[in-house]
């Protein structure tokens, strides 16, 4: 453990003006405790009077070597570390990674699990939505938004905690397909969650679009254009709300997504309100894909056949010495991929989220990298912040939607 | 605390010193609003309606430490925020209590690595661990509850 020591001035010579050097402007530290930052980060204001004229975030206080760990783990065992990358994307977390594994073993997916895939990853994303929209909300004063959404999330990890027993850190996806199949329970449970959230949407709608103190602090703040979006590698719902109509899953489509009808949404001001409603439209179109897969769910079985990647089934474990030596051989040395390198990617609720693999040919990866979107979406603060009030960084942060766990891995 | 009955409805309360500041403390218990990781999001749940932590007395979270009694540690703790918890500590007024939510904060969990303080007990008194990866709101729920019969059994001169 370090020390906390005194900084001078001298160290901080890179990263801020002369003005604030010769005493004109103020510094300001912001976090890494504080109630609107979302966990963790620091932001070094450089302030004149009231008005922010620098923003130098500080990452890092959340590091936690998730990829150094994966790398000293089987295939199957490292997949347990995703879930906690981006911990309100869960869900989106596994599906990326299976992929990536499937990519490089060359494992089939049964049509059932992609399409349970896809469901769980549309819910994980109202649900990242969710908890986005109450604690943002939170940021600028409102505070009943947060307790309406607190509530339907609530709904949704039930229906997360049905298929894997946990609320939040699910695994449920596995290389090959699913864990086990869902219960009988789940088509109803999700059938009439997607019946009853338009309502709440709607109630969202209601609280926040009228609201004039909501409008004062959303239009018109912390504008960026599609330019500078492009030139930083701002993706998710930033970009498309400065008006690219750019979503992975339209681009290149994973898990089955080209075969549902949904629009990207898009919006031009390039403000926090364009991302809010773009958010907000998001939620609607993950409803329709919802509805769509469940619709046409498929019947069969939700693993991959080849016993060389997935576990048998424990009923064949009784009666096959074979399955039995599979279960043995991957339960304890896991499986040996071929050796290559590849990188799997898919549309996270904050943007595009990849993760390259390169294997030795051993069970262990060799290499584990994450492409993460907070961290590159956090580049672009000191453009959100500069020249508005310190206030309204809060609404900045809250607007692109930071994960701690997800920028400091 | 022992109601005298046969005072009849004269409204008299008998107790101790000790236990009435114990009361007192155990009903108004601020938290610190603090997350760090994915258990700040069932911390935060826990304080939204389905499960009300404001039952017991704790709906104020405070963003100040100065104006907090008990610390949720409320995910992993990296050894770059391991000085920046324990000043936050070292802010907070006696009395003073912590509670490890998770096992990140407990025991370091499933990132046993160069990263991670494993267990958040190496650089602050623990009083109370609460299990799970993420806990419950319903086990940090208990894990409060736990605290409060801790607390309810005190010596005052533990503080004085």
């Amino acid at each position: 453990m370090t020390d906390i020591r005194e900084v001078s001035v001298d160290e901080l010579r890179h990263l801020v003006s002369d003005r604030a050097l010769s005493g004109e402007t103020m510094l300001l530290n912001m976090g890494p405790q504080h109630p609107s930052t979302h966990g963790v980060l620091r932001l070094l204001l450089e302030l004149d009077g009231e008005i922010v004229v620098n923003c130098v975030p500080d990452i890092g206080f959340l590091h936690t070597g998730v990829e150094k760990n994966m790398e000293a783990k089987t295939y199957q065992k490292a997949e347990v570390m995703t879930d906690r990358l981006d911990y309100l994307n869960p869900c989106g977390n596994n599906l990326t990674y299976c992929l990536a594994v499937e990519k490089l073993c060359e494992l089939d997916v049964p049509p059932r699990a992609q399409a349970i895939r896809v469901i769980l990853a549309e819910l994980t994303r109202i649900n990242s939505h969710l908890v986005w929209l109450g604690t943002s909300g939170l940021d600028l004063a409102a505070m009943s938004i947060f307790l309406y959404c607190m509530v339907e999330r609530e709904k949704l990890l039930d229906i997360f905690e049905m298929v894997s027993g946990q609320r939040m850190m699910t695994t449920y996806i596995r290389p090959g397909g699913l864990w086990r199949d869902v219960p009988v329970e789940f088509e109803d449970a999700v059938g009439s969650f997607i019946d009853h959230f338009p309502e709440e949407l709607a109630k969202y709608h209601a609280l926040l679009d009228t609201n004039e103190l909501f409008l004062e602090r959303t239009k018109g703040i912390s504008t960026i254009t599609q330019k500078q979006c492009i030139a930083y590698g701002i993706t998710g719902p930033v970009l498309r709300a400065s008006g690219m109509a750019y979503d992975i899953r339209k681009a290149l489509p994973y898990s089955g997504y080209e075969q549902y009808d949904f629009n990207i949404p898009t919006r031009t001001e390039g403000d926090i309100y364009a991302r809010y409603s773009v958010r907000l439209e998001e939620m609607d179109e993950s409803l329709k894909i919802i509805r769509q897969a469940l619709n046409k769910l498929p019947y069969g079985p939700v693993r991959s056949n080849n016993r060389k990647f997935v576990p048998p089934p424990r009923s064949e474990i009784g009666v096959s010495m074979e399955s039995l030596i599979h279960h043995f051989k991957l339960w304890t040395e896991g499986f040996t991929p071929p050796k290559g390198s590849v990188y799997a990617v898919t549309e996270s609720p904050r943007g595009e989220l990849g993760v390259f693999l390169e294997s030795d040919g051993s069970p262990k990866p060799y290499r584990v990298h994450y492409r993460t979107p907070t961290f590159a979406n956090l580049q672009i603060m000191p453009i959100l912040s500069r020249g508005h009030f310190v206030a309204d960084v809060v609404g900045a942060i809250g607007s692109i939607d930071i994960v701690l766990g997800d920028a400091d891995r | 605390m022992g109601v005298e009955q046969k005072l009849g409805n004269m409204g008299v309360v008998t107790t101790s010193l000790e236990q009435a500041v114990n009361w007192a403390r155990t009903n108004a218990m601020w938290p610190m609003l603090f997350g760090l990781a994915c258990c700040a999001i069932e911390m935060m749940a826990a304080q939204a309606s389905t499960y009300d932590m404001s039952r017991f007395g704790m709906e104020l979270m405070r963003a100040s430490p100065r104006q907090s009694d008990l610390m949720i540690v409320a995910g992993r703790v990296s050894r770059k925020m391991a000085p920046v918890l324990r000043q936050l500590y070292d802010q907070m007024p006696y009395p003073k209590w912590v509670i490890a939510m998770g096992d990140c904060a407990s025991c370091g969990g499933v990132f046993n690595n160069y990263a991670i303080l494993q267990g958040v007990d190496e650089i602050v008194p623990v009083e109370v661990y609460v299990a799970g990866c993420p806990p419950r709101p319903e086990g940090l729920i208990h894990g409060i509850i736990s605290l409060h019969e801790k607390v309810k059994k005190e010596k005052l001169s533990k503080w004085a």
